[in-house]
């Protein structure tokens, strides 16, 4: 059901994108970019906010289940982690005539935190599973997420960027039909995060049942 | 098509192929899942034979 949503509504976003969204006055039709670009970017740190929350739950509640719900939050992070680096990347090529920008601190701080997360693999695969490594993960996880608004304020707080700005205290800085654009893409990108969650935990936990099985067999 | 145009059906696209790649994978990992409990339920068989 959700991966109908996601696909219903992203099909419905790229088309709102590219046919009835507006022109930007500055960027002109580069900017199209933006609707699947913060779009995946915020449903990355959806993902990581997320995986931090379950993580948190598992230090409180010992209960075992959030270590992989928190680990699979993270894997679907990751994987919008890389997209939102790609696509930046393409928007940085048409706008700026790079790829990559050292001196943007966002991007930098995205990569941080990207690099980060993808670390939360070697640190959850060098180590025994069992409930230290749970704890271990989750910490690691819960640490991340500090890294999010820092990443999200950098470019707030910087004098000199050349990364837009769209969100700030007065509000959205687009028109209306470009803001509801912007809205289905993110809406479905969401659900999309969520359809991937949804079977790559289910997935993980059929893993984990044939193992114990194949352990009481052996 | 314009440089521009180019870039961005671009940007579209690599979301698109990760979602195919994704479920291409994940294809593969419900064939092997399939296969373990295949030999798994034989096992069980053979066990209580």
């Amino acid at each position: 059901m959700l991966a109908l949503a996601a696909a219903a509504l992203l099909l419905a976003g790229v088309s709102l994108a590219f046919y009835w969204a507006p022109e930007d006055a500055d960027q002109g039709f580069s900017q199209r970019i933006f609707y699947i670009h913060v779009a995946v970017a915020l449903t990355a740190y959806a993902c990581f906010g997320w995986a931090a929350w379950k993580a948190l739950r598992l230090l409180w509640k010992r209960d075992q289940r959030y270590d992989l719900e928190s680990y699979t939050a993270v894997h679907i992070g990751v994987v919008f982690g890389v997209l939102t680096l790609v696509t930046g990347s393409i928007w940085a090529k048409i706008s700026w005539g790079v790829w990559w920008s050292w001196g943007e601190r966002q991007l930098v701080l995205f990569l941080v935190l990207f690099l980060f997360y993808s670390a939360y693999f070697m640190l959850r695969y060098s180590t025994e599973p069992g409930p230290r490594r749970a704890s271990m993960s989750a910490v690691y996880a819960l640490f991340g997420v500090v890294l999010i608004p820092i990443s999200f304020l950098a470019i707030r707080l910087a004098e000199n960027f050349i990364h837009p700005v769209v969100f700030t205290r007065e509000g959205p800085q687009m028109s209306g039909s470009m803001f509801f654009t912007f809205l289905v893409c993110f809406a479905g990108t969401l659900a999309l995060a969520g359809s991937l969650y949804a079977n790559e935990l289910l997935g993980k936990r059929l893993d984990e049942r044939l193992k114990e099985l194949r352990e009481a067999l052996a | 098509m314009t440089t521009a145009e180019k870039y961005v059906t671009a940007a579209y696209l690599v979301v698109l192929a990760a979602v195919l790649l994704y479920v291409v994978i994940y294809t593969f990992k419900l064939q092997r899942l399939e296969r373990e409990l295949a030999e798994l339920a034989e096992a069980a068989q053979e066990r209580r034979t």
